[in-house]
């Protein structure tokens, strides 16, 4: 991003300038702004904002829990113990060695929580990217050809957004089976749309600009014009949505497998299920219900955060 | 000066005093306890009634954060004002918000730069000239119909009465300008500021549109504040000029010594940028070099210093003050343009308006 | 405005006929034979033989196709292989009670998410505003059926030590007890129209949880919306105008500065259709509220394809008509929209 340097004038332009007021002036305004580039920038305004902070640093907690499952939990997620101590009506309780005691199944709770972010990981991260993919395959056909093909994949796309998500997923998951792919599948097909409009309508509003214009007007081809300007221009908007996108991608991951549409492999510790699995006891041991809930919330907030102050950042109305 | 019309010495007003009388007022954006930025500083004017004020000045000069700040319309938060203004006597920046909205409208009114998106976009145009005689005035409906229908024609909007029922984006912009000045003149202000009024407009209707300000202001007897970066909008309209740069009063003089005579460096390099149909035509006009953003602060040398071609080691003081350079003629420069005229000329210049 | 509506109706024609399409594309890429995945595990050959000779799927693709547009627009959507009922009656029976608690959810939403939003903006960054913005989150973060939990927990089940929290009914629309007259099917309208006022009280309080907890997803987005519209507004120039006016500080709120806030808020509640009717499927199961959402919720666990079918085909119409009705609406406050 270059910024245009105003009309400002020097000495040697045949004004004089007496070095004493060369000295009150100070360091000229556009010196600062010079050299600072879009991202740069932005991370400097990252740095600065509070809520940039706090969603960084539960972002970067659950990726780290997440990768590290296996290391941090204390046991094998599919091991049950003191399965003698659990009746319908009382689980164990909390003790040194399960500090958040044990589920109904007689499984470790907090190694049932740690692997779930592993799971919900995978998943959003996963479907996110098969969702950009996918999007991005129809919103560059549409922006980048436009006419027929345009009106042809935004009628697509307008259908698909009429359906909502969740529906969506379901009937993705209808036809691939009850596999985790089914459920990466289903929640990136409730990204397309979004996706779609979004590199759409920014591959539309860049084209029209002038160093576009520009460019085809010094004989560039085409895919030079899109590869070196339309698309990195695209990025920061892309990037911001996905942020966004993997905050709802986990959720609608939870939701699903609330509705049973998760690995059919019940040893597989995953947020939604275990919430499922809690209402039974929901009133003797709400902890059961409420700590996967808490988790879910939590990490979709960390992704929010970072997501908005990201959009913030990038924006250039809130530059400065 | 002007004459004094009927309408303000009818209400009772403060014997001979001016109508409005600003005093060392400053405009600081920013928060409490920190240093901010300073949009206004120190500006003092009067208008007395049926006068035409004009304040000049580029953007960012301070001259549309003067009026806001003297109608009471700058945000509550952000902002510090202090100095006074007083309209009749009765001090406008301390009085509450309640009391100064009794004002606003009824007696001084405003005209805003772009009539665009000075208009609401979803309520008809007959509802935003009639709620400024109602929320003033006990009227009934009928009536301020009526009276409403009356102003649009005067302002030259044709068939009125169906205008009344239109939405803005349905008139142009010198149409919808007109229903502004019908709206600012609804309840006869003894005051009315205007900023900028043309600038967002075509050439050819600028002219017609100040035309008609200037009709509608004198048949009313209605003092006016034309702020404006375009001297020569002043030129024929008002009876004094203020000069403004970068938040305070660079210059001040009557309308013709300001032109025939400009002393301050800022508005000399104003006037020749002008094209004149009398100057000479192979000569080139002359621009200010630099933009506004050549800044120095006010209280280390003047403003305007980095973008002048007297500059000199003088110039990089702090205290620079307003001073009269002749009978009405006040300048803030350490090299004046003209340095040798004679005093005697001006006064009898100053005589004319 | 006709003109506008048959319009947009005439529009809503190639949407729908391009989700028949992808519906028809759907049901012949689900495992198995269209016939037996209709029918599910209960398929009996006789049964798997009248559906293909009624949907005709053993004739060609395209006879195929036309065939089931042909049932489609009969409104005929196939039985549920799991009830044995038709899928449009049964929708049509249910709906009432998702209407009502989305509605309800609606209110919800816009009696609170608006005030909050307005006076959030009103004064940008004081305390109220955190709390907008923070419910804002929370609304968007919280998963709809956790915040459904938890509400069931605290208001209805009871936690130890804070039992006189508890008051409300855990579920369903009405306590069985009561013996209750249904006409329309919407249970609060029905104990209202009957003058059963016990009825009415009855279906308030069971629509209470329900209706907060799906509430939260437009609570969210409204509040957000209201906020960030009315901060434009505000700082836009027919407002000072307004100010300038001299009029009163109410006058200037209701008609220059709500008047133009609530458009992106207007166009927007209608967007919200779909995740609200997603969220009711959840908030519906948690809460056992017999609508079309907890309908779905025991058709997705079963793989009750005809279900499913139906109730995509039902929802794309539905959110089509509010969009219409949304823009509608959006036409009666903007009298720019209206010209075209």
């Amino acid at each position: 991003m270059t910024s245009v340097t105003p009309a400002s004038f020097t000495p040697d332009e045949g004004l004089p300038r007496p070095q004493s007021l060369v000295d009150a002036m100070g360091p000229a305004l556009d010196a600062q702004e010079t050299g600072t580039s879009l991202w740069a920038g932005a991370f400097r305004r990252l740095r600065r904002d509070p809520s940039a902070i706090v969603g960084a640093v539960i972002v970067t907690i659950f990726v780290l829990v997440a990768v590290f499952a296996p290391v941090l939990a204390p046991y094998e997620p599919a091991r049950t113990q003191w399965a003698n101590q659990i009746t319908p009506t009382t689980l164990p309780p909390f003790s040194a060695e399960h500090p958040l005691g044990l589920d109904s199944f007689g499984s470790d709770f907090l190694t049932q929580l740690i692997h779930g972010a592993r799971q919900s990981l995978i998943i959003g991260i996963v479907s996110t990217l098969l969702g950009l993919a996918g999007g991005a395959l129809l919103g560059g056909l549409a922006g980048a050809f436009g006419g027929w093909v345009d009106t042809l994949v935004m009628r697509i796309v307008d259908i698909l957004l009429s359906i909502p998500a969740l529906l969506l997923a379901v009937s993705v998951a209808a036809i691939v089976g009850r596999r985790p792919e089914a459920l990466m599948i289903a929640i990136a097909a409730a990204q397309v749309p979004i996706f779609a409009r979004l590199l759409r309508g920014s591959m539309l509003r860049q084209r029209g600009q002038d160093y576009v214009l520009a460019s085809t007007s010094l004989g560039l081809r085409r895919r030079t014009i899109v590869m070196a300007h339309v698309l990195p221009n695209s990025l920061g908007p892309v990037i911001v949505q996905a942020t966004l996108v993997l905050a709802t991608a986990i959720i609608e991951v939870a939701a699903l497998s609330y509705l049973g549409m998760g690995s059919p492999d019940p040893t597989v510790a995953e947020w939604g299920r275990m919430l499922v699995r809690g209402q039974e006891r929901l009133q003797s041991y709400p902890h059961l219900t409420l700590l996967p809930g808490l988790c879910i919330a939590v990490t979709a907030l960390g992704f929010t955060l970072l997501g908005e102050a990201l959009r913030e950042a990038l924006d250039p109305k809130s530059r400065r | 000066m002007s004459t004094v019309v009927g309408g303000a010495a009818a209400s009772g007003s403060v014997g001979g005093g001016p109508l409005l009388s600003v005093r060392d007022l400053s405009v600081v954006f920013g928060r409490r306890g920190q240093p901010g930025f300073t949009a206004v500083h120190h500006v003092s004017f009067d208008v007395a009634g049926g006068e035409v004020v004009g304040i000049v000045g580029e953007s960012g000069s301070g001259k549309s954060v003067t009026s806001m700040a003297v109608m009471g319309l700058l945000p509550a938060r952000g902002v510090r004002i202090s100095g006074e203004a007083r309209y009749r006597g009765r001090d406008l920046l301390t009085m509450p918000d309640r009391e100064r909205a009794r004002y606003r409208g009824a007696e001084l009114a405003m005209v805003f730069q772009d009539p665009m998106t000075s208009l609401n976009p979803v309520v008809t145009v007959g509802t935003q000239v009639t709620e400024v005689l109602h929320a003033h005035e006990r009227l009934s409906r009928a009536d301020a119909r009526d009276q409403a229908v009356d102003l649009l024609r005067r302002c030259g909007i044709p068939d009125p009465a169906r205008r009344l029922g239109e939405y803005p984006h349905q008139l142009s912009g010198g149409m919808r300008q007109r229903a502004l000045i019908a709206t600012a003149l609804a309840c006869k202000p003894k005051l009315l500021i205007c900023d900028e009024p043309t600038t967002a407009l075509d050439v050819t209707i600028q002219a017609q549109v100040l035309e008609l300000l200037v009709e509608l202001v004198r048949d009313l007897g209605t003092a006016m504040v034309m702020i404006t970066h375009d001297l020569g909008v002043v030129a024929g309209l008002c009876d004094q000029v203020n000069v403004m740069y970068a938040g305070r009063i660079v210059e001040r003089a009557g309308c013709h010594e300001l032109f025939a005579r400009p002393r301050h460096r800022y508005t000399e390099g104003l006037l020749a940028s002008i094209p004149r149909l009398d100057g000479d035509r192979s000569l080139p006009l002359t621009p200010i070099p630099g933009t506004p953003r050549d800044v120095v602060a006010w209280d280390r040398a003047c403003a305007f210093a980095p973008r002048c071609r007297f500059v000199t080691d003088a110039c990089v003081r702090g205290d620079l003050a307003l001073a009269p350079l002749g009978p009405g003629h006040d300048v803030r420069c350490v090299h004046p343009a003209g340095g040798a005229a004679p005093g005697a000329v001006t006064a009898t210049i100053q005589e004319a308006p | 405005m006709l003109r506008f509506v048959v319009r947009r109706l005439l529009l809503l024609v190639p949407v729908l006929f391009g989700l028949s399409l992808l519906l028809f594309a759907w049901l012949r890429a689900l495992p198995g034979d269209p016939a037996r995945a209709l029918l599910g595990d209960r398929a009996t050959p006789q049964g798997i033989e009248r559906l293909n000779a009624q949907y005709g799927f053993d004739q060609p693709l395209p006879v195929q196709y036309v065939r089931y547009m042909g049932q489609l627009l009969q409104g005929n959507f196939g039985n549920s292989p799991r009830t044995g009922q038709p899928v449009l009656a049964t929708f049509v029976e249910r709906f009432p009670a998702t209407v009502e608690l989305s509605v309800a959810a609606l209110l919800f939403a816009v009696v609170v998410g608006i005030p909050l939003g307005y006076f959030a903006a009103k004064r940008a960054g004081g305390v109220l505003d955190l709390v907008a913005v923070g419910s804002s989150l929370a609304g968007v973060v919280i998963p709809v059926f956790v915040l459904a939990y938890l509400l069931k927990v605290v208001f209805a089940i009871g936690l130890p030590g804070l039992d006189w929290l508890a008051v409300l009914p855990p579920s369903g629309r009405q306590d069985v007890r009561i013996n209750a007259t249904h006409i329309t099917n919407f249970y609060v309208l029905d104990g209202l129209m009957t003058r059963e006022w016990d009825a009415a009280w009855d279906a308030v309080r069971h629509l209470i949880l329900p209706a907060l907890a799906l509430g939260s997803i437009p609570l969210a987005a409204i509040t957000r919306m209201t906020r960030a519209s009315v901060l434009e507004v505000l700082g836009e120039d027919y407002v000072r105008t307004a100010r300038a006016k001299g009029l009163a500080r109410g006058l200037i709120t209701r008609r220059h500065v709500l008047k133009n806030a609530m458009l992106p808020v207007i166009t927007m509640i209608g967007l919200l259709t779909g995740q609200l009717l997603s969220g009711a499927v959840l908030t519906e199961s948690v809460f056992a509220f017999n609508g079309i959402g907890s309908y779905l919720f025991d058709a997705i666990a079963t793989l009750d394809y005809a279900v499913l079918q139906g109730f995509i085909l039902f929802i794309a119409l539905i959110y089509a008509l509010v969009n219409l009705v949304v823009d509608i609406v959006y036409g009666l406050f903007d009298p720019r929209m209206r010209v075209r």
